[in-house]
Formats: C-alpha cells, sequence, structure tokens
C-alpha cells in the first residue's frame, strides 16, 4: 500500500474585503515556495464587501489533478462569524460536506456554534479552534485587513505543511511582485514611488509580524493536528 | 514575434525540446496555433466564450497569421473557414456551447468536403435554462458529424492535441477536420503546467496539392462532388454517391487512428492495468478519475483508469481489450446523457458491469467522492455516511 500523502481540500468562506482569494493565492504559493503542490478555486460570484465569498484551494505534497470546487473538504476556514450567525455563506450551514477527522478554524471573539453545531463537529470528530484573529491583526497590525494574514498563520502553523520562509516568500511576492528588488535603485525612484514602496514594505512587514504571532499562539495553546490528515 | 523556422512534423510532435510554463488551458490551445502555421483564423466572439479566439487575435497582431477576422455568426464563421480551407489555406476556429451548436449545420459539411480544418470545442452548457458553465453535452452532437474528435484532460493534453489536430487533419489519408474538445473553466480559465515546444519552430505549411480532391483556385474549378452535384442526378446515383463519399469519409476517420498512436501515445490511457474496478473517463473527468485511484489505493482498493483520449475514432478494441478482466466499471461524466458511456457499453461484451454514473450536469463539479461511492457498491463495501450535506 502507497505511503499516506498528506492532502488538504480547504474551503475558506468570508465575506468581501477580508482578502479571502488573496490569502488562498498565498496559501497555493507558499506551497509552491516550498516546491509541493496547491490549486485554487475562487468562486464566481458578484463579491462585493461584506457579501458572502468562497474560494477553495488544494494543497498537497504530490500533485493534484483534480479540478472544480470543493465540496467535502477536510479544513474549513471561517473568516468571519457572520458567516455562521448570519448565514453570509455560499454553504449552509458552514461546515456541510466536512470530512471526519477536519479542522476548523473559525475567526471570532466569542463562542458560535450552537449546541447542534457542536454535536454535528464532535461526531465527526472534528478539530475546532476559534480565535480573534481580527483582534490579533488589530493589534500586532493595527487593521483588520491582516486578519486573513492570522488565519493563514494559523493553518500554516497547525499543519507545519510550509516553513515561515516559504509563507514570507509568498507574502513577498504578494505585495511586492516577483521582479522588485528592493536593494537596487530604490534610491533612483522618484518620491511618489517611494512613498507607495515604503508603504508596501510596512505592510509586508506587518502582516509577517501578525504570521510570526500566529505560529507563536498556535505553539502556545498546544493547537496540533490531533489526528492523522484525513483523506481528502 | 520570434523568427520561427519550419521544422518536420515528426521533430516538433516527438523531439524537440520542450519547457515548462504555467499557462491556462486557453493559453495552451493558442500556444499550439502559434506553432501549427496557421495562415488564417475566423471566429465570432458569442458569450460564453473563452479567451481562445482572443489570444489568436494577439497572434494575428504579432504576426504569427496571415489573416484573422469576426464573422457576422457561427454560421458564417464555419462555413468561411470551409471556404479559406478548400483555397488551400491552414485554418483555425474555436467555439462554445451555443456557438457550436448555430455552426454545427456548416461544421457537419466539412468532412464530406474533405476540409482539413482544426476546430477547439471549449464546453458550455446548451440547453436551457441558460448557464454558462462547462456541461459537455455538446460533444454528443459532434459525434455523428465525421470530425475526428479529441478530448483533452487538462491544459498539456489540450496544447499536444491541438498541434498534433493540424498535423492529423492534413494527413492525404485522412483529410477531414480534427475537433479539440476541453471542459470550459476547469480547463480553459485554469493554470496547469505545459512542457511546450520552442515558439521559434512552427510546423511546416500546409501543401494543398498533397490532398485527396484539388483545392480550388482560378484555374481549378470546385471539385466534382461540388461542381456536379448528386441531387442533380437521378435519384439512383444520388444515393450511390452519397453513399460511398460517406463510407470514404468514416474510413478517413478510422485512417486517423495510425496517427494517434504516432503522435498521442495512442487513443487510450490506462493506469493500473490489473485492477478490479476501472473508472473510464475523457477530458476532465479523466483528472477526477486520476484521484478516485489514488484514494483507492490509499484504501487498499484495486482500482484503475480508463483514459479515453479519441472519442472519434472511438477506440472500441483497445476499451474492450483494457476491460477485459474488470469487475465494474465506473463512468464519471460532466452531462446528463452520458455519452461516454453508451459508447462503452457498445464497445464491451458484458455492459452489465458499467455503471450509469456519476454524472454531474449544468457545469457543476464533480466530486472525486460521488466516484468513491459507486466504487464502493462495486466492491460491496459498506460506507458509514457521516457528512453532512
Amino acid at each position: 500500500m502507497a505511503t499516506k500523502t498528506k492532502r488538504y481540500n480547504i474551503r475558506i468562506a468570508g465575506v468581501g474585503g477580508q482578502g479571502v482569494v488573496t490569502s488562498a493565492h498565498i496559501l497555493g504559493n507558499a506551497m509552491s515556495a516550498a516546491g509541493k503542490y496547491a490549486s485554487l478555486v475562487p468562486f464566481f460570484g458578484s463579491e462585493k464587501r461584506m457579501a458572502p465569498v468562497e474560494a477553495y484551494v488544494r494543497a498537497s505534497d504530490e500533485p493534484i489533478y483534480e479540478v472544480g470546487e470543493v465540496v467535502y473538504p477536510n479544513v474549513i476556514m471561517i473568516y468571519h462569524p457572520q458567516v455562521i450567525t448570519h448565514g453570509k455563506s455560499y454553504t449552509m450551514p458552514f461546515y456541510s460536506g466536512l470530512k471526519e477527522n477536519g479542522i476548523v478554524i473559525i475567526n471570532t471573539d466569542v463562542d458560535v456554534l450552537t449546541d447542534e453545531d457542536k454535536k454535528v463537529l464532535d461526531d465527526l470528530n472534528t478539530q475546532i479552534v476559534m480565535y480573534n484573529a481580527t483582534g490579533l491583526a488589530m493589534d500586532i497590525a493595527g487593521t483588520e485587513l491582516a486578519t486573513n494574514m492570522a488565519m493563514l498563520g494559523f493553518f500554516f502553523g497547525i499543519t507545519k505543511l510550509v516553513s515561515f520562509e516559504h509563507i514570507e516568500q509568498a507574502v513577498r511576492e504578494r505585495f511586492l511582485g516577483n521582479t522588485f528588488v528592493a536593494s537596487g535603485g530604490t534610491a533612483s525612484l522618484d518620491s511618489a514611488i517611494e512613498k507607495k514602496f515604503k508603504r508596501k514594505v510596512e505592510l509586508l512587514e506587518k502582516n509577517m509580524q501578525v504570521i510570526k504571532k500566529s505560529f507563536k499562539i498556535v505553539e502556545e495553546q498546544g493547537w496540533t493536528e490531533e489526528k492523522e490528515p484525513v483523506n481528502a | 514575434m520570434p523568427e520561427q523556422k519550419v521544422v518536420d512534423i515528426d521533430y516538433l510532435l516527438k523531439e524537440a525540446p520542450r519547457e515548462r510554463h504555467f499557462i491556462t488551458g486557453a493559453q495552451a490551445m493558442a500556444e499550439a496555433v502559434k506553432r501549427a502555421n496557421v495562415d488564417m483564423a475566423i471566429a465570432y466572439p458569442i458569450t460564453p466564450q473563452s479567451e481562445v479566439m482572443h489570444l489568436v487575435g494577439d497572434l494575428y497582431a504579432q504576426g504569427y497569421l496571415k489573416d484573422y477576422y469576426r464573422a457576422e455568426e457561427e454560421y458564417g464563421t464555419m462555413s468561411a473557414i470551409a471556404g479559406a480551407s478548400r483555397a488551400g489555406v491552414r485554418v483555425f476556429t474555436a467555439t462554445s456551447g451555443p456557438g457550436l451548436l448555430r455552426g454545427i449545420e456548416a461544421i457537419a459539411s466539412w468532412p464530406g468536403h474533405r476540409i482539413p480544418a482544426v476546430l477547439g470545442v471549449l464546453t458550455r452548457v446548451v440547453n436551457a435554462p441558460l448557464s454558462i458553465q462547462p456541461d459537455n453535452i455538446e460533444l454528443a452532437y459532434l459525434l455523428h458529424s465525421g470530425v475526428v474528435l479529441l478530448h483533452a484532460e487538462n491544459q498539456q493534453d489540450v496544447f499536444d492535441m491541438t498541434l498534433a489536430a493540424f498535423a492529423i487533419s492534413e494527413m492525404v489519408d485522412v483529410y477531414i477536420p480534427v475537433a479539440v474538445a476541453t471542459e470550459g473553466f476547469f480547463v480553459t480559465h485554469a493554470k496547469g503546467y505545459v512542457e511546450m515546444t520552442p515558439e521559434d519552430m512552427k510546423l511546416p505549411p500546409r501543401d494543398p496539392y498533397k490532398a485527396p480532391v484539388p483545392v480550388t483556385d482560378c484555374e481549378v474549378p470546385p471539385a466534382r462532388i461540388q461542381r456536379d452535384a448528386p441531387v442533380q442526378k437521378s435519384n439512383f446515383m444520388s444515393y450511390l454517391i452519397h453513399a460511398v463519399w460517406q463510407q470514404e469519409v468514416w474510413s478517413s476517420t478510422q485512417r486517423a487512428m495510425k496517427y494517434i498512436y504516432k503522435y498521442l501515445n495512442g487513443p487510450i490511457e490506462v493506469v493500473n492495468p490489473d485492477a478490479d474496478v476501472f473508472v473510464v473517463a475523457s477530458g476532465c473527468a479523466a483528472a477526477q478519475g486520476r484521484e478516485a485511484v489514488r484514494y483507492a489505493q490509499e484504501e487498499g482498493l484495486n482500482v484503475g483508469l480508463v483514459k479515453i483520449k479519441s472519442i472519434r475514432p472511438f477506440p472500441a478494441q483497445e476499451v474492450r481489450e483494457a476491460l477485459k478482466n474488470a469487475k465494474g466499471v465506473v463512468i464519471p461524466e460532466h452531462n446528463i446523457e452520458g455519452w461516454l458511456s453508451k459508447e462503452v457499453k457498445a464497445a464491451i461484451p458484458n455492459s452489465g458491469i458499467v455503471v450509469d454514473g456519476p454524472r454531474v450536469y449544468g457545469g457543476m463539479t464533480l466530486p472525486v467522492e460521488l466516484i468513491m461511492e459507486e466504487i464502493y457498491k462495486i466492491l460491496g463495501i459498506k460506507q458509514e455516511k457521516k457528512v453532512v450535506i
């Protein structure tokens, strides 16, 4: 029998403006930077601020052939509590299709799960992580826009799929582009570009600080994968 | 554009060095057109479409093609393609869903007119209620048209099959159109790794005089079949001419098979030939089938995959041979009718081993879990279902 592949089929649900799709790209690029595999499917809809957004990512040590939305995820990340409390989601209830032994990471400052939700998730042997990722983003980066970074940090902190450096490379690519060489020629850039670039570098640093902190929280809280990765 | 040098067909398709790129399926099709020494492209940008003809328009702007224009609609596109091809140039067009059906009267006349055109089919829903998602029922309409029909699983297949299509369609003993189909969105809009031949190499130009029917020019009037239409003769002559001509067209489709072996490693691919249960699939359903084989392996089940690359000619003999020891066959499809299932059932002596499905339609995702469910049923494995839907 072949050795079991580490394979995560991830559904990310949030609301418009939270960087759901952006973080899905970063997740995929971090896998790529680590020499692993990922594929990404955004949901085609009419996304707008505070309206439901979903993105799907598959991540693995092995090549991925499968296409299409993830209907049966083994990881679900909820970027906004209203996905659950207000039903701001294409997928209702938010855990529909979840496989056994899966991981659910929810950004919230209060317990948003009903007793019924808890029973279903418990029956599925789900590892539930609830944390105020927005609060963390505000504390560290001073903006709730870094919520997605905290969520990414939790996911990679728990699964240990890639190292911190790989994530940094992916975030850098996202904010500064692939070809930007910070050391060469910044002096010659006019002040407008320089200012813009400086802002981008600051943004990058803040984002990385959030991820670093979320790694630390995972360690402090002792969140590790409790069971064998589920078949996905 | 780089200066392109003409290289031998066999060299370009089989030996030329390749470089890895991360591109969409639509880009992969256009990249193949770029290397195929295409003279002319004609298209109508109906919705839904893919980016293919837009990208081929860019190729024209860069100088890779001699001519490109927007037809008035698909019937006009497909008719103009026939005219250009009959005049001796190499042509390409692509369409999707409703556009394919609008053009199909003209397309169905291509084989009889011996038009070696290459047609990209990027599948979309065709029936009401309106949707623009990647259902592939439209391919069923092509099955009886006489064209060679290749079905691509991923971006790499799109590139390889499109490039090979130009070579196959112009072989003197084939000389009929080749359609290369793949699913919209899942393949056309998604990126995958594609090993591509160098940009500065292209196929030799079309030689219009290496043909079973003469091309039309100022000296040569249209082939006898058009100049002296059978319909103008007695009924008896009309039957006979049409009959022999159609026999020849369908024999041509069969003769394409040897080139499918030569340039595409055969009409089928078999993974785990000694399996108990096979997933038989074409297009991007084959990708889902590959994942089912992986799942099954992890669970210690002996499951294989038969990917069918060529739908016309249909590799009946090869499929029969591959499935001769199968206990069960699962055929996942992206359409409600199950056209592939019907082809496979007709090809094997024990069609009762074929499970009808799973099928998804309206263009929705085909989860691997649905394929696994059928495999469990065949193997008599009771799965305790805990998933909440």
